[in-house]
């Protein structure tokens, strides 16, 4: 075999390893947090696990484990969040598309994309220290520590995920469909409601489900600005306790090989499985708006 | 990889080695819990380091359950913890072989701070149980004006919330109480929330002078209900035992501690030792912890005074 072959073929099975290696790590992880969460379950019940909504593992009496307010508080930063990012996004990635010139979208677009690189730690203390307050004084809270603070922040991490996504998916709709339309006599904002952002339609939902995973599993932000009460939250304006928040907290703390310590792995794996299922439908609908044209 | 990449290479490799070379015959030690106490070990470490160059001592923070567990997983020399150890922890501490040892090194006074326009003038330890246990929501109930209280507490890794629950609480704490990640965020918070009701170290809020931090109100604490209410601003009032709050600040070692370790803890007990400790805003080990330190440390008070 001459030398270019081989070569080639070690580089080959270089780039085969680097691929399976992370399809291992990835199996490793979700193993690791079955195996040590499945471990919490002789001492706690399934029912208290994920009905109860009272979480206090380091308690003065019995430790309860219950996840429901987490779940719950997850859900309802995660939402209000795509409330507030989803119409902004869109509508951002409309405008880069269809509307800017090209002038403007040289210098907005990686605008945003730097978005992405503000550091978590900052977004959280932005959050504690101008949009917590913020808050408070408009909706005449004692404390602007609250779930509304948290989807404002992650709106704003979220941001750039959607737009970059929702953009190249409304960029891709082809010339011809514009053209016909303008043919038909429509102006460019009916066009951009009516043939357009429809034809994105997949690739738009891809992006929001994009931007909710980026949401879900944010940890730092929420941890800083919401408050952390581990009660049942009964609106945005009462403070949230998240997973991600709970196992950030609550990890450092506790001694291994406890029920407390297999409890964290088991929410820890509850929130990879609907973060997993998350990433999956979005590759789903992504994976069919690659091909429809 | 070209020459470049080779030269930094190298440098690097040299830069490792010196390091090394530099750490040769110095005894290394880590200390981590308490966030409360990371200022004041912290600064016993630096100006121990001074007088001893063959100590080198590395201080982190995480919260007094953070210390504690490190300690049980063998990953620190000693566990700073604002509260004594529990029982299952110090179980699960024997069966990996780590037999906790504790001497105290400095005690600390919580304070119980309000808003600036101070809903109530004070309160009584069982009132203020009952307040955060969630028995009591509203400021009505304990003579202030009619409004539902808002609890802030710290978060369950430190050591502070876990003090308060065992000897204010005695239960749990109501679920609204909203954890705050550290004594910063909680003061404030309670600058901007009338209704609100915390609690801090006295060295955070207190100046040297005896001034309060602007913004809030430190709340005088009676004992009981006849008994006269005492507030932690008047430092006299913590030392000579009248403010009810105060616990003591533990260091835990694997076993009785020996050599460098053993130097370090004897010297955050000396003079100068404990002169660091009132200025940096706690008070001196009570007595009633003296002869714990002794045992646990091979020591004597009496010696240590007189030499």
């Amino acid at each position: 075999m001459q030398t270019r072959q081989l070569v080639d073929a070690g580089a080959r099975w270089l780039f085969f390893v680097a691929a399976v290696l992370s399809v291992l790590i990835l199996a490793g992880i979700f193993g690791m947090l079955l195996f040590n969460g499945s471990r919490a379950f002789p001492a706690i019940s399934w029912v208290q696990f994920f009905f109860s909504s009272n979480w206090n593992p380091s308690a003065y009496g019995e430790p309860s484990y219950g996840i429901l307010s987490m779940i719950v508080s997850t859900f309802l930063v995660t939402i209000g969040a795509m409330l507030i990012a989803v119409p902004l996004g869109v509508g951002t990635a409309a405008y880069l598309a269809e509307v800017a010139s090209p002038r403007v979208r040289l210098f907005l677009k990686p605008t945003i994309e730097l978005l992405a690189a503000i550091p978590s730690v900052a977004i959280g203390f932005i959050g504690i220290v101008v949009v917590g307050p913020f808050l408070a004084k408009v909706f005449g809270l004692n404390n602007g520590l609250t779930a509304l603070n948290g989807a404002i922040l992650l709106a704003i991490m979220s941001l750039p995920t959607i737009i970059t996504v929702a953009e190249d998916a409304i960029y891709a709709v082809p010339t011809s469909f514009k053209e016909a339309s303008y043919a038909l006599g429509a102006n460019k904002w009916i066009t951009l409601i009516r043939v357009i952002l429809p034809a994105a339609y997949s690739g738009i939902i891809a992006a929001v489900i994009l931007g909710m995973g980026r949401a879900i599993g944010e940890t730092m932000t929420v941890l800083m600005a919401t408050g952390n009460a581990t009660a049942m939250p009964r609106g945005f304006f009462d403070p949230v306790r998240t997973m991600t928040a709970t196992i950030a907290i609550e990890l450092g703390e506790v001694p291994y090989h406890t029920t407390h310590y297999y409890s964290l792995f088991a929410v820890g794996a509850v929130l990879f499985l609907i973060s997993l299922i998350v990433n999956l439908i979005a590759e789903q609908i992504a994976a069919r708006y690659r091909y429809k044209y | 990889m070209n020459h470049k990449n080779c030269y930094y290479l190298f440098l690097l490799i040299l830069f490792a080695w010196s390091c090394d070379r530099q750490h040769a015959g110095v005894s290394s030690l880590l200390i981590k819990g308490s966030d409360t106490e990371v200022n004041l070990a912290l600064s016993l470490a630096e100006t121990y380091m001074m007088q001893d160059e063959y100590v080198s001592i590395a201080v982190t923070g995480g919260g007094s359950g953070a210390g504690v567990a490190a300690l049980i997983n063998g990953k620190t020399s000693i566990a700073n913890s604002s509260r004594p150890m529990k029982s299952e922890e110090i179980v699960l501490a024997k069966q990996r072989g780590v037999r906790p040892q504790a001497s105290v090194f400095a005690m600390d006074a919580l304070a119980i701070v309000v808003h600036e326009q101070a809903p109530v003038r004070d309160l009584t330890m069982t009132q203020l149980g009952a307040i955060y246990r969630g028995a009591i929501s509203n400021w009505r109930d304990v003579g202030g004006p009619n409004m539902p209280i808002s609890l802030y507490g710290r978060q369950s890794n430190s050591g502070t919330f876990v003090y308060f629950r065992d000897s204010i609480l005695r239960g749990e704490y109501a679920r609204q109480t909203k954890q705050m990640n550290g004594t910063a965020q909680m003061v404030e918070a309670i600058k901007n929330d009338p209704a609100g009701i915390g609690y801090v170290g006295v060295g955070y809020v207190v100046q040297k002078d005896g001034s309060v931090l602007p913004g809030i109100t430190i709340l005088p604490v009676r004992e009981h209900e006849h008994s006269p209410a005492y507030s932690p601003t008047n430092l006299d009032n913590i030392t000579n035992g009248h403010y009810p709050i105060v616990r003591p600040l533990f260091q835990y070692t694997n076993g009785r501690p020996d050599g460098a370790l053993r130097n370090f803890m004897l010297y955050c007990l000396s003079e100068a030792g404990q002169r660091l400790v009132a200025e940096s805003g706690y008070y001196p080990v009570s007595k009633r912890y003296w002869a714990q330190n002794e045992q646990v440390l091979n020591f004597s008070y009496a010696d240590a005074t007189t030499r």
